[in-house]
């Protein structure tokens, strides 16, 4: 077994595994806290306590894509609406039970050093592991000074940050927003106020969509929406790059807990490979509940084990070396798309793919049987279209002619004329056509040795430099 | 004047409930959303009148329903029943590519009926050119597939076309001889009312029986179109084939979706194995007889009908007996029907009697469905047409026959195949005609 056990974090904070609930509706109760530790949760960041907010109806709106729901989702809710008093009476009941589980107080209270302290000694003394600070939160709160308002604001970050440092004995997380244009500004910030880590990322300004037959954005409340936070799926390649960025500066670097769409163990493990010691879940829980951790840390174990990682910290960061700049990436690696035959069906979508949208290198102009010298027919898309459209067809009405019909047409089961044909000198590598292929493993990118050696921009500019005199 | 339609019979509707019901708006979007959109899709491809499947389905999937039934109708303008009466295991859906990926192919048909139907729910009208923009009078005969895309597509482009019908009812088969529980006669009859709006005119109760009356066109037209089908269904050639109680197959057909024909009981024989013998004998079975056998010469690996009719029928309880033939058929006391037949088997191509084989079913109906007889005469006496084999001979591409004032298609052509592929020659013939009569008045 592979050890999926998190020790230490940010200086001290302990949990079964790297799954913690991330500070939102999910972990808005000690009951439901309790039966997500049940679950299989190894931690819990309480949903944000600070003095209680009234909440509108509705709150959430969500992104389908093809009708799937929730690519995304946006929420307008604010806070917890429940006193400080009933938060923390519950956060020192689920210690209790549950002492080996990480529990972390999200705070936000008021931009004063004295709200902060006594906030800050509060928390401590219901028992909480650890505290996020709440910097993030892009609606509502932010109109009132507070959330994303400091987190935009390096100066106000540090100050507060160092506020609730002068108080702190747990280790203190900042929890970063992405609506800003470097979020390395404020994770710096955050660690000259003392921050032991930081939380990345909060959820990002959005408006979901708008009901085309009202015309109000979604969600709606009497008639008027507000800008929301989005997360899920949908945002974690944001939630990759923001992390990574704070990951690679080291003026920024510190403990890291990462959140942004995570849903399965292979998000979790992606986070982790960017640097993060923990991972932070909100929206796959509202979509399934707590049960999808079962999987995660299932799954997380098993992989890490085919890998041959004992332990979290044998694979963490190990990403973030293979994130360089453009300049130093190898202008002459060079790739082409191959097609397998065997597996082709014919949709033929890489065709109109790379016609339409990359290098017009992919042809239907394959032809049966032998051929006499160079094929390259290369007729358009609207070619070939039209010359189905002017065929003939005929239902297939006799057993002679629909035996026929479905009888195999050659060497593989598509036929030969709708299995297009990658221009191999023309391919610039570029990779969509692979990523248009419903078929697993049917177009593979190939690598072309072209016998020069790795030469990056920044080599070839550099070289050009030194050389321009010499041609002039 | 509306095109009639038949009243509702609620019996009806509850015995021939309908095969495949429609999709929930939900489950067409998501169904359409499970379309890979394949460029110059063999889906497209495989069916007779290319509707552009994925282009429609991206419609649905948008929410763009107007749209994705108009560009189904554009290229087929009965797309409706199509959608209900096609054998899309062996068109679009058996080309689905996701058959090749292990997967369920789209409900192309199903999405295609949600799309269509909603179109005629609202009383959608496909845009037509104005009447007369076209200099082109056409005679369509029979108002089957092939003559309605042939008249509808001439009238689109601003033509006029006539459909002239023996029956009282427009449709041919579509209303007349598909299963109920595929497309009802209703669904026929609201889709030839659209028809008409596009501008088609219509002549019911009459028939083209004499030289006289194709004289009379003539006059009138400048093309006529052939879309008569095939003659009337075979007789069985075995005495006692005329006695009463013996009814073809289109004709019970005709009957119980027109209302005259609301129950059956007791034992009815079916004789043929083709998809119409499969549909008199699921027929049967729906309207209340106990027991329907379906007689066929050969044995089960030969018949005819499509696999999935062949399937469908053994789920409505038709028995299925092989290798046998009708001999005589005689009438006891009782009036009750008594069907001699005999045991068979294929000796070099022939069918020979087994001896001692015979066995005689006492039944209240037999149904012959053993093919359509060719056409008549008369057209290639008067019209000089071409005819081979009792079909009209055609040029494939334009459906123009050998006397060029004439084009012909669908069964009259090509012997009996399906609605989708009388819809593209009905087409192809009106495109012809418009680009002849187009080179004429330049």
């Amino acid at each position: 077994m592979s050890d999926i056990r998190v020790r230490g974090f940010a200086g001290g904070i302990d949990s079964p595994n790297p799954f913690w609930l991330a500070s939102a509706p999910p972990a808005n109760t000690g009951e439901q806290v309790m039966r997500a530790f049940d679950a299989g949760w190894g931690g819990a960041v309480w949903k944000t306590i600070g003095e209680p907010v009234a909440n509108v109806s509705s709150r959430y709106s969500a992104m389908d894509w093809q009708g799937l729901r929730i690519a995304g989702f946006n929420n307008i809710e604010l806070i917890s609406d429940r006193t400080i008093e009933d938060n923390l009476r519950e956060m020192a009941q689920v210690k209790r039970r549950y002492p080996y589980h990480a529990v972390i107080a999200s705070l936000m209270v008021a931009s004063n050093r004295e709200a902060w302290h006594e906030i800050v000694a509060r928390a401590e003394d219901a028992g909480a592991d650890g505290l996020e600070l709440n910097f993030g939160c892009p609606h509502g709160m932010s109109e009132r000074g507070m959330g994303s308002a400091v987190g935009q604001v390096p100066e106000y970050t540090e100050m507060i940050t160092a506020w609730v440092k002068e108080k702190a004995r747990t280790p203190v997380l900042v929890k970063l927003t992405p609506n800003i244009t470097d979020i390395r500004t404020v994770a710096r910030a955050a660690r000259r106020g003392g921050a032991d880590g930081l939380s990345a990322i909060n959820t990002i300004n959005s408006i979901t969509g708008i009901d085309l037959d009202t015309f109000v954005p979604r969600p709606n409340v009497d008639g008027k929406s507000s800008h929301g936070g989005y997360c899920g799926p949908a945002v974690k390649p944001i939630a990759l790059n923001l992390v990574q960025q704070v990951a690679s500066d080291p003026e920024s670097v510190l403990p890291l807990s990462g959140i942004g769409g995570i849903e399965t163990w292979r998000d979790a493990a992606e986070f982790i490979l960017l640097g993060c010691g923990t991972v932070q879940v909100c929206t796959a829980v509202m979509h399934y509940g707590y049960r999808i951790v079962e999987d995660m840390a299932e799954g997380l174990e098993s992989w890490m084990r085919s890998k041959g990682f004992g332990k979290i910290d044998d694979f963490r960061g190990l990403s973030l070396d293979r994130i360089t700049e453009w300049k130093h990436l190898n202008l002459n690696y060079k790739i082409v798309a191959h097609i397998d035959e065997s597996k082709c069906i014919g949709c033929d979508l890489c065709h109109i793919a790379c016609w339409d949208g990359a290098h017009q290198c992919i042809h239907l102009d394959r032809v049966t049987g032998p051929v006499n010298g160079h094929v390259e027919l290369h007729s358009t898309p609207s070619q070939n279209e039209a010359r189905t459209r002017s065929s003939i067809t005929v239902t297939p009405v006799s057993r002679k002619e629909r035996a026929e019909a479905s009888s195999p047409h050659g060497p593989y089961m598509t036929p030969i004329e709708r299995i297009p044909r990658v221009d191999e000198t023309e391919c610039v590598g570029c990779n969509l056509c692979s990523l248009v292929c419903p078929v697993d493993q049917c177009i593979s990118m190939v690598r072309v040795d072209t016998g020069a050696r790795a030469e990056t921009w920044d080599e070839r500019t550099h070289s050009a430099e030194c050389t321009e005199p010499q041609r002039s | 004047m509306t095109v009639a339609t038949l009243p509702d019979d609620p019996q009806l509707r509850e015995r021939f409930s309908e095969l495949k019901p429609p999709l929930t708006p939900q489950a067409a979007t998501i169904e359409a959303n499970r379309c890979l959109y394949c460029f110059d899709a063999p889906c497209t491809s495989a069916c007779p009148t290319h509707i552009d499947v994925p282009g429609f389905i991206k419609r649905i999937a948008s929410g763009n329903l107007r749209g994705s039934a108009l560009r189904i109708l554009d290229a087929n303008i009965l797309g409706g029943s199509c959608s209900r009466a096609c054998p899309v295991d062996v068109l679009c859906e058996g080309a689905c590519v996701l058959h090749k990926q292990g997967r369920h192919p789209i409900r192309i048909a199903q999405l295609q009926r949600h799309a269509v139907d909603a179109f005629h729910d609202v009383k959608g009208d496909v845009p037509t050119a104005p009447r007369d923009s076209r200099h082109l009078r056409v005679a369509c005969i029979g108002a089957g597939p092939a003559s309605l895309a042939c008249a509808a597509e001439l009238c689109r482009q601003g033509a006029r076309a006539t459909v002239v019908e023996r029956r009282p009812l427009p449709g041919g088969l579509n209303t007349y001889g598909v299963a109920e529980y595929k497309l009802r006669a209703a669904e026929s009859l609201r889709e030839i009312e659209m028809i008409r709006r596009m501008g088609v005119e219509f002549r019911f109760g009459a028939g083209i029986e004499s030289a006289e009356d194709l004289r009379e066109l003539e006059a009138e037209f400048d093309f006529i179109f052939l879309g008569i089908g095939l003659g009337a269904m075979e007789q069985l050639n075995i005495p006692g084939a005329e006695s009463e109680g013996v009814i073809n197959a289109l004709e019970l057909i005709a009957r119980y979706k027109t209302g005259q024909l609301r129950e059956l009981a007791g034992t009815v024989v079916v004789v043929g194995a083709g998809n119409t013998a499969i549909d008199a004998a699921n027929a049967a079975r729906r309207l209340g007889a106990e027991t329907v056998y379906l007689l066929y010469r050969r044995g089960e690996s030969d018949i005819p009908a499509f696999d999935f009719e062949y399937e469908h029928s053994k789920v409505e309880g038709v028995q299925f007996l092989w290798h046998r033939q009708p001999t005589a058929i005689r009438t006891d006391a009782h009036g009750v029907l008594l069907l001699d037949t005999v045991q068979v088997r294929d000796v070099a191509g022939s069918l020979v009697p087994i001896p001692d084989s015979k066995f005689t079913i006492s039944c209240h109906l037999v149904v012959p469905a053993i093919g359509q007889s060719p056409i008549g005469d008369l057209m290639r006496d008067y019209s000089k047409i071409e005819v081979r084999n009792g079909l009209i001979a055609t040029d494939r591409a334009t459906g123009q026959t050998t006397n060029t004032r004439y084009f012909a298609g669908g069964d009259c052509t090509n012997g009996g195949r399906e609605v989708v592929d009388a819809v593209a020659d009905g087409k192809r013939s009106a495109l012809a005609m418009l680009k002849i009569a187009e080179a004429l008045y330049v």
